[in-house]
């Protein structure tokens, strides 16, 4: 079964014309897709469209078995698919570290305790307990971008939509974050600009060209 | 979108009224403002609107987007018109519901509603149609306080710049199955939105000015546009004082 179908999406800006023309895309479970193209081809719009953030001029999006339409329709992919944001900025917003990781698990009617659990558990997994009650807009750009990680884990999605999260990494931290994507179960769809990132954790790889996707090699 | 820079050349196509010195513009709304207020006759407040109108139409402004800008500025004051008849003593004319309406207290309304609309559609006709950054620059001109000049441009310039911020920590907000609703989580999460907005105003500020230090900021906005007082503009400036000092004369003096 496709984790998500997307059949010929068309979508424009206002005033910069069309990015996407013809998009399809289907997301089985246990793969990690990379999306390649150069900027602007409509990579992260293609990602917002995904998750009803943005509504598609014209196409079919089906996800978890499916047809997704009306903003109702998209909460509940919303949840099971955790889209962690190119800018680290634009995702944290809440004073502390573990404030921000519970944000999530509140929303989806947890007690405090239990996201208070949440955070604790997840943190040690990924090795950061260490960050749990640090201010969130003072972080280094890399552990912003693990904490961003683990706000979207701590909703245990089935499916992780990264939009370039390697950006802006050093060696170390985009080491640590390959590790992590790693050992997590769930399928994943990875936009990168950055060859041998997607190598390490993609195992397919599809192409944005003139507003389709199309097969690609992962390492090109 | 505005740009920081602009050129102070405007096409040759717009009306006359928009080509006026942009000085003599805000001069011209602030005076006839003062004056508007300053008449209480509702004969020449009638005068005073038809002159308003008259400006719009010469100022060519999209006829929708002003239509709803003034019926903005009338529901802010449209209660308060409801109610003067009710509020005023004086010499009752009718009653509803048992409250007497006074004669006294509805002249005031009519005043009033005369009074703004003229303002506002002066307002609009003359400083409204401005390039803002060439507001910005002509009230400098006349000698308005840098800082609230800068104040004014930085705004404009910004203004977008945080709307877009507060737009996408929404939608992430939204990705992570946020639904407002009332309750404290709410409360909370919206109190971190803001607070979280101020302190990336903050920061990005100070960004600004570091970038604008690197690049010789010293404190002056270099103002780039020249503003000539051209014929044309005399003559506006004195059939312009001349129909204003006639207005103020009628009413008091005569």
């Amino acid at each position: 079964m496709n984790l998500f179908h997307l059949e010929n999406i068309h979508h424009a800006w206002p005033r910069r014309g069309p990015v996407l023309s013809g998009a399809s895309l289907a997301l089985k479970a246990g793969d990690r897709l990379a999306i390649t193209g150069h900027n602007g081809a409509g990579k992260s719009t293609l990602l917002k469209i995904m998750l009803g953030l943005i509504t598609p001029d014209q196409g079919s999006v089906e996800a978890f078995g499916q047809k997704r339409q009306a903003e109702a329709d998209f909460h509940d992919v919303r949840r099971r698919a955790g889209l962690v944001f190119q800018d680290a900025d634009d995702q944290l917003f809440c004073p502390t570290v573990a404030d921000d990781i519970a944000f999530g698990p509140l929303n989806l009617g947890k007690s405090r305790d239990e996201a208070a659990a949440i955070v604790d558990q997840l943190l040690t997994r990924l090795d950061l307990m260490y960050l749990r009650d640090a201010i969130t807009h003072r972080l280094s750009g890399g552990e912003k971008r693990l904490v961003t990680l683990a706000c979207v884990l701590a909703m245990e999605p089935e499916v992780l939509l990264l939009d370039e999260p390697s950006n802006a990494l050093d060696e170390e931290n985009e080491a640590r974050l390959t590790d992590i994507l790693h050992t997590l179960p769930q399928s994943i769809v990875l936009i990168s600009h950055d060859a041998s990132f997607r190598a390490k954790v993609a195992n397919r790889c599809l192409h944005l060209k003139e507003g389709q996707l199309v097969d690609a090699p992962v390492s090109a | 979108m505005t740009y920081v820079l602009s050129t102070g050349i405007e096409p040759p196509a717009v009306p006359a009224l928009r080509r006026l010195d942009p000085r003599l513009r805000i001069v011209s709304a602030v005076a006839f403002a003062v004056t508007a207020v300053a008449l209480q006759s509702l004969s020449l407040l009638t005068v005073m609107l038809l002159v308003a109108v008259m400006l719009m139409i010469a100022a060519k402004l999209p006829v929708g987007q002003t239509i709803k800008r003034v019926i903005a500025m009338d529901s802010f004051i449209i209660v308060m018109i409801a109610f003067l008849p009710f509020t005023m003593e004086g010499t009752p004319i009718f009653t509803l519901f048992g409250f007497p309406a006074s004669y006294e207290g509805l002249i005031r309304a009519i005043e009033i509603a005369l009074t703004a609309n003229a303002v506002v559609m002066a307002m609009l006709a003359l400083a409204g149609s401005m390039e803002e950054v060439t507001f910005g620059q002509a009230l400098h001109r006349l000698k308005v306080p840098a800082k609230l000049v800068h104040l004014l441009l930085f705004t404009i310039r910004y203004i977008e710049v945080l709307r877009q911020e507060y737009r996408r920590l929404r939608q992430a907000m939204k990705c992570r199955g946020f639904r407002p609703g009332t309750n404290g989580h709410t409360y909370r999460s919206f109190g971190y939105l803001v607070g979280m907005m101020l302190i990336r105003a903050m920061e990005r500020s100070e960004r600004i000015m570091d970038a604008m230090k690197c690049r010789g900021f010293t404190g002056t906005l270099p103002m780039t546009q020249r503003f000539e007082l051209r014929g044309f503009d005399v003559v506006f400036a004195l059939g312009f004082s001349v129909f204003m000092t006639a207005m103020l004369m009628k009413e008091y003096l005569l």
